[in-house]
Parts: structure tokens; C-alpha cells; sequence
């Protein structure tokens, strides 16, 4: 390296200000460290060769052994890049190196999303809000409750009209729960006429102050057709309470191909068929994401005519296995709680053990059009179209991405899959995330790109980028990196 | 990476504004406040540029060559009466990117009151019955003035070696009020520095350009500690300042005046300075 000068020149504004060692420039901002204009965060690297698991560990040019990145299996991501805005520059990094053996560039780039929010899943069977509801964080609305997945309750929230369309309380507010979201910290909703939810990517939700522990098997009936067979012989009548579907096995399709006998049961909720009932109660946080804590308020009299007797056998499962019980009519055909026999309790236990773990999944959603383009090439459009013929790979931080179809490139990333702390904010607001295009380097050529800007990655860890130099290696993603699907 | 002016409420109520090394926190009074804010952000958005285009004359002391940009000109209009003294326009620089956001926001709509602060030089505008109260900061809370619509001044500014900008002496902070911020951004800049121990040994100096190449004060030594006084030296520093600030007064550029050092302070003017919360008027020498 050549020796350094004792002064450098800042260009994060115009004033362009000449910046003493260890000193700061007029704004107080920006400081020269070691000959180097520093910003903010420190770059991350993700190295291949770090199992999955390992923690964060910080990353020293003195203490870095040039092995790791003569393999080939670092990848420069862009977190702590840098980002212009509006961008006129090149990327902050545009990195050359051989991956298996092909001479790859990776662009690596903050991006400033105004476009962007999270789609929220959360693993529930709990009535969260009825479809279109307003979602609010400390009552600033910063999104609605969208169509409900399979044992899951979705959210989408943030979006250009929550974070720049409204007040500018709202904007703020909106803009620093999805920050946080999107960095796995854990942020507290209420939906307009349903529950206070908090919400943290990888975590189990929290519903109305109780932490839900595992998702639902299946709706009521789904479980009716799964367990029936097991079931058989050993009660005259399961009853599976689910907020969506209540089953009954006598009833059910599932019990009659058993040759399942009628019981006389009666079901107060609305039928749909056979065996399988609508609205048997109100939702709440009582059995299968109903509001009744005594099953028993589900059933009407027992009809002797259609098979009701004494002594015949009931069991009432919830949908989670959470909550069960057993009963035996008595001779006025009322039901009488008893222990759950023996023989059951594994059937039980069976539903409990295929529920998976009730889990909020957080996926960031942004656009990347714009002018960010322009500091992966100067002919923006090439780089849509290259995305979209997948000769260019998108990352987030070094996450695989899904790439919507359509024009632009609209992404979605799970964050859990990101290195922590990848999310950023600009008061416009908009959220700042790691945005890396990887791409054959003849590709790059045909595309336009920087080619006087490419670096290597060993030049990267030596000297960072514009704004500093500190950078960390961390574990990539469970999965292969993305970039080898190539 | 050169980003441009930035822009946001801190609350409902007051604006901040953003470029590079220019902090302004905005407030507004009277009906169409809103539209006074608004006006601030479209003046804002250039005026670092329009300063940068003249930053190199602007960094020396003023010649024949008078700058062009309107902020330019009234920060050459506040250091043109002390061209006796070694000043460049950039000591007014604060007080005049001040002074220029606050006349855009007056030309716009009419406002009872309104105040653009730019990190601690403040511009203001009252009408009748309407006053301000500012929070002075000498490294402690050293107490609150408040500026009424019936006293002259529209322009309050503090200097001080503890702050942002490099002083050549060693007061904590000098206050100054003035008719407008960037006169007293001005007079504060140079009566600070004429608080001073020239020589003192608990003194720690260091050339500017060392500390920031680009500064206007060039090799000149710039205050970086200031350690243990006796109270003669305390004493004897504070009169030096306090002679500038006399003769400025004097000539009617100031209005009042407070200089802050060790724990003294000595104000001139009738300056309605209150300590704390406690509320108990200091002594005024």
C-alpha cells in the first residue's frame, strides 16, 4: 500500500472537507480513522467455510488468514456497504472472484427501499382480527390484516402509503417497526377490533398476553380424517374443536368409510357436511382458538332415536392436542367427565406431537427499481432483464431472495436467513437493506457495468469501501449460498 | 457520497433540516405555521450548495472580492464592523444560514413567533406579547434567557471552546444578543476569543489546520483544555472579554452580552438570565 496521507477529503456532502487522523469532519459525522473516511456499521462478510451455527465473530484485517478468501467461499455482502440517493456513483462495492472455477462479479450495494414492508406469518389458530383490519403499533396504523394461510394468520405491513403516504408520526412509526421486524426484534400490534399480538421473526407468537406454544394439526376436520382409524374401537365419538372446522367422527366421512356408527350427537354450530361444522363458537383463546373453556357448550341433547345410550364413550380434542377430555353418558344421557382412558391418551399425544411450533415468520418485501440500477450499471434495464433470465443472482445480505415475476425486480426475503442487524433507516423514511447482484463477469460486461470499478475481494477485505474498512465474517445461510445454484 | 438536504419533523410541531455540517431545528407560531415551515425546507435545500461555491473566499478575511450568495453576503454584512480584529465571514456562517431561513419563512405567511435554531446560533421573530426562552450549555446548564418581543434583539449565539466551532480562547461559552443571529453568531465568535490567558500554562493550544486542515483560522492556535485557574486568572480573562464586548455594545452591534468561564459568569446588557430551576438571578458584575 502506498503511504498514507495525514489528511483525506470527506465527499459524504458537499462541503467535501479535509479530515485530520482521528479527527471528524464539520458535521461531527464523518471521521478520518486510520486513513479512512468511516461511517456507520461495519461491512459483514459471510464466509462459507463457517458452519451454520457459529456465532458472529469479529473480523480483523491483522488477524485474517488469506486462505479463506483464496478458496473462493467469502462473500462480500452488503451490509454497512453504504448507499447513495438518489444513485449516480457506482455501487459502493463491485467485487471480482472465482466461484467453482467461473469468474464471477458481485455488485454489492445498500439499497434504499421506500417501496418495501414485511409479510408477516403467524402460526395461530387464534381469530387475530376479521380480513382487511387495520394493524397498529403504538396507534399508528402501519398495516392490515391480509387473507388467512392454512394455520396461520398473515399480516401485511409497511408499504409506501403507511411509511410516506400518511402523517409523518405515522410514517416514523411504521418505518421503525418494520426496522425492527426485519432485524428480529420483537414489536407489539393490536388489530382494530381483535387482539394485541407481539411479533418477532423466529419467535412463537404472543396473542393478547399468552405465548402460543404449537400450531394446529390440521382444521377439525382435517384431524378427524388423520386420527379416525386410530380412534376406532376404542370411544363411540370424537369431537375435534377447531375455530374453523369442528369435526365429529361419526359423522365424517373418515368415520363412515370405518363403518363408524351414529351416536345422536348434536352439534351447535352450523353444518357444512357431514361431520363437519362452522362457527361453534365465538374465537378466542380457549380450545381450537374458540372462546369455550368447557367443550361441553358445543353440544345440544343427545338424541337417543339417532343412537345416543348410556354408557357410550365421547372424547373432545382440541386441534393442538392442548386441550382434551373424556366422557361417558350416564343414564339420562348426560355427559359425565372421567379420566382419559389409557388407551387414548396416545392418540392424543399424537396430535400434540404433529403440531409444529407456533412460529412468526417475517419476510421482507421491497422493490428494487429505481435508481439503484444505475450503480450496478449504467444501463438499468439490462439488469431487470438479467434478473429475470436468472443470469444474475439477488441477494439480501447474502440471502437467496424469490424474485416476483412481472416487470421490476420486487423481492421477498426471509430475514431469519439474513445475518442480524442487516436493516437500516433513512428519515425520509424508507428502510435500508443489503442488496448484492452476483453475475458471470462476461455478463456484467454485456450489461453495462462498472467494469473500471470491479475490485477483488481480497482488496476488499485489505481496504473496505468508501466508508470503512471494519468488517465481520459470519456464518451464511443454512442452505448453500445462493450464488452456487448458478 | 455528497447526499443531499434532508428533511423531517422531530414531532409535530418542529422541523428539522439537515446538510452536511447544518443542523436547523424550526419552529413556527400563528395560523399558517405550517406554510412557514414549508417555505423553510424550499430555501433550505440550497443553501450549502450556494456556501460551498464560495467556501474558499468565504474562509478569508474580507477583501475586495465580496461574496455573491445571499447567505454569503450577510455573513460578510456581520463581520465587516471588526475588520480590526483577525475574522473571517465564516464566524458568522451559523448565525447567517439562521438569520436567511428565518427571513423565507417571515416572507412566506404571517407568524407570531418562530425560531430557527442552528445548533445553538438562533434566529427569532416576536410579535408583541410573544417571548423565547433558550437554554444556555457552558459544559454545565449555565441557565435560561429569555428574549422579549419589547428588547431589540433577534438573534441569540453562543461560542465557546467547548463547542463546535474552534475558539482562540478559553471561555466556556460567551452568549451574545443581537439584531440578528448573524451578528451575534459574529460577536460571540470574537469576544470568546478575547477571553484569554495568553501564555497561561494550564492552557492546552494546538494550530487549527492540525485539527481541521480545511479551517478558516489557519495555524493559529486554538484552545483544546483549559485546566485549573486561580480566580485572578478567571478574573483577568473575563475582563479581557468583557472589553470587547463593552466597546461592540458601544457601538451598538450588541445588545447584551454573558461570558461564562470556571463557574463566573459576567453579562452586560440587562440580560433576563435565569440559573435553572431555581430561578435565582445571578449577580451581575
Amino acid at each position: 500500500m502506498t503511504e498514507r496521507p495525514d489528511k483525506i477529503r470527506c465527499d459524504a456532502c458537499p462541503v467535501m472537507c479535509y479530515v485530520a487522523e482521528g479527527k471528524a469532519g464539520a458535521c461531527d459525522r464523518y471521521a478520518n480513522i486510520d486513513g479512512q473516511i468511516i461511517r456507520v456499521d461495519p461491512l459483514t462478510l459471510l464466509d462459507a467455510r463457517i458452519k451454520a451455527g457459529d456465532e458472529v465473530k469479529p473480523f480483523l484485517t491483522g488477524d485474517w488468514d488469506g486462505g479463506l478468501v483464496d478458496s473462493g467461499q467469502t462473500f462480500v455482502t452488503a451490509i454497512g456497504a453504504g448507499t447513495t440517493y438518489p444513485d449516480y456513483k457506482p455501487a459502493p462495492f463491485i467485487v471480482s472472484q472465482q466461484i467453482d472455477g467461473v469468474d464471477m462479479v458481485t455488485v454489492v450495494t445498500e439499497a434504499i427501499f421506500s417501496y418495501c414492508g414485511a409479510k408477516v406469518k403467524i402460526d395461530t389458530d387464534r381469530h387475530l382480527g376479521a380480513e382487511a383490519a387495520t394493524v397498529r403499533v403504538a396507534g399508528e396504523a402501519v398495516g392490515h390484516v391480509m387473507t388467512s394461510e392454512y394455520g396461520s394468520q398473515m399480516l401485511s405491513l409497511g408499504g409506501v402509503d403507511h411509511l410516506t403516504g400518511g402523517s409523518k408520526t405515522e410514517g416514523r412509526v411504521t418505518c421503525d417497526a418494520l426496522m425492527k421486524l426485519c432485524n428480529r426484534e420483537a414489536v407489539e400490534m393490536t388489530v382494530d377490533g381483535g387482539s394485541t399480538v407481539v411479533v418477532q421473526a423466529g419467535a412463537a407468537p404472543i396473542v393478547d398476553g399468552k405465548a402460543e406454544a404449537r400450531m394446529r394439526v390440521g382444521c377439525g376436520s382435517a384431524t378427524i380424517g388423520m386420527f379416525a382409524s386410530q380412534w376406532r374401537g376404542l370411544v363411540d365419538e370424537v369431537v375435534v374443536v377447531d375455530d374453523h372446522i369442528t369435526g365429529v367422527v361419526s359423522e365424517h366421512q373418515a368415520g363412515k368409510v370405518l363403518g363408524w356408527e351414529e351416536t345422536g350427537i348434536k352439534i351447535l354450530g352450523r353444518r357444512s357436511t357431514p361431520g363437519r361444522y362452522f362457527q361453534v363458537a365465538d374465537p378466542g383463546l380457549g380450545w381450537g382458538g374458540t372462546n369455550i373453556d368447557d367443550p361441553l357448550a358445543i353440544l345440544g341433547p343427545w338424541n337417543p332415536k339417532k343412537g345416543a345410550r348410556p354408557g357410550l364413550r365421547l372424547m373432545m380434542v382440541s386441534t393442538t392436542g392442548e386441550q382434551f377430555a373424556y366422557y361417558e353418558l350416564d343414564a339420562d344421557l348426560q355427559p359425565v367427565k372421567l379420566d382419559l382412558p389409557q388407551t387414548l391418551r396416545r392418540s392424543v399425544e399424537l396430535i400434540d406431537e404433529n403440531c409444529e411450533p407456533a412460529l412468526c415468520t417475517v419476510l421482507f418485501m421491497g422493490g428494487a427499481g429505481g435508481s439503484l440500477r444505475s450503480g450496478v450499471t449504467q444501463n438499468p434495464v439490462k439488469l431487470t432483464r438479467s434478473v429475470k433470465a436468472q443470469h444474475t443472482t439477488v441477494t439480501c445480505g447474502g440471502a437467496p431472495v424469490y424474485i416476483w415475476p412481472g416487470g421490476g425486480i420486487t423481492l421477498m426475503v426471509d430475514v431469519m436467513q439474513m445475518p442480524e442487524k442487516s436493516f437500516g433507516y433513512v428519515p425520509t423514511p424508507a428502510i435500508v437493506a443489503p442488496l448484492e447482484f452476483t453475475m458471470p463477469r462476461a455478463e456484467y460486461a454485456q450489461l453495462g457495468g462498472h467494469l473500471a470499478s470491479i475490485r477483488t475481494v481480497a482488496d476488499i477485505l485489505q481496504t473496505g469501501g468508501e466508508y470503512g474498512k471494519d468488517s465481520r465474517v459470519i456464518s451464511p445461510a443454512p442452505s448453500d449460498l445462493p450464488w452456487h445454484r448458478l | 457520497m455528497n447526499a443531499g438536504a434532508q428533511v423531517r419533523m422531530l414531532d409535530d410541531r418542529r422541523l428539522h433540516l439537515h446538510h452536511g455540517p447544518i443542523d436547523l431545528i424550526i419552529e413556527a407560531f400563528g395560523r399558517d405555521w405550517q406554510r412557514a415551515l414549508k417555505a423553510a425546507e424550499v430555501r433550505f435545500d440550497s443553501i450549502l450548495n450556494e456556501l460551498v461555491a464560495e467556501l474558499p473566499l468565504l474562509r478569508t478575511p474580507l477583501g475586495d472580492v465580496r461574496p455573491k450568495g445571499a447567505v454569503a453576503q450577510r455573513m460578510a454584512a456581520a463581520v465587516k464592523p471588526f475588520s480590526d480584529m483577525f475574522v473571517t465571514p465564516m464566524a458568522a456562517v451559523a448565525g447567517s444560514v439562521a438569520d436567511e431561513v428565518l427571513a423565507a419563512m417571515c416572507a412566506a405567511c404571517a407568524l407570531e413567533k418562530a425560531y430557527v435554531n442552528n445548533g445553538g446560533d438562533i434566529a427569532f421573530w416576536l410579535t408583541k406579547g410573544q417571548d423565547l426562552t433558550a437554554a444556555i450549555h457552558s459544559g454545565c446548564d449555565a441557565g435560561r434567557v429569555r428574549l422579549g418581543w419589547d428588547q431589540t434583539g433577534r438573534g441569540l449565539a453562543s461560542s465557546g471552546w467547548r463547542g463546535r466551532s474552534y475558539s482562540l480562547g478559553i471561555a466556556d461559552a460567551v452568549t451574545v444578543v443581537a439584531a440578528n443571529a448573524a451578528m451575534a453568531d459574529a460577536a460571540a465568535t470574537l469576544i470568546a476569543n478575547a477571553v484569554d490567558l495568553p501564555g497561561h500554562p494550564a492552557v492546552l493550544r494546538a494550530p487549527a489546520c492540525d485539527l481541521s486542515p480545511d479551517s478558516d483560522l489557519g495555524m493559529r492556535l486554538v484552545t483544546t483544555g483549559v485546566g485549573d485557574l486561580r480566580p485572578a486568572d478567571v478574573a483577568q480573562a473575563l475582563v479581557a472579554g468583557k472589553q470587547v464586548a463593552e466597546q461592540m455594545q458601544a457601538r451598538g452591534f450588541i445588545s447584551a452580552a454573558a461570558l461564562f468561564l470556571a463557574g463566573e459568569v459576567v453579562m452586560l446588557g440587562g440580560l433576563d438570565l435565569t440559573k435553572g430551576v431555581e430561578d435565582a438571578r445571578l449577580q451581575i458584575a
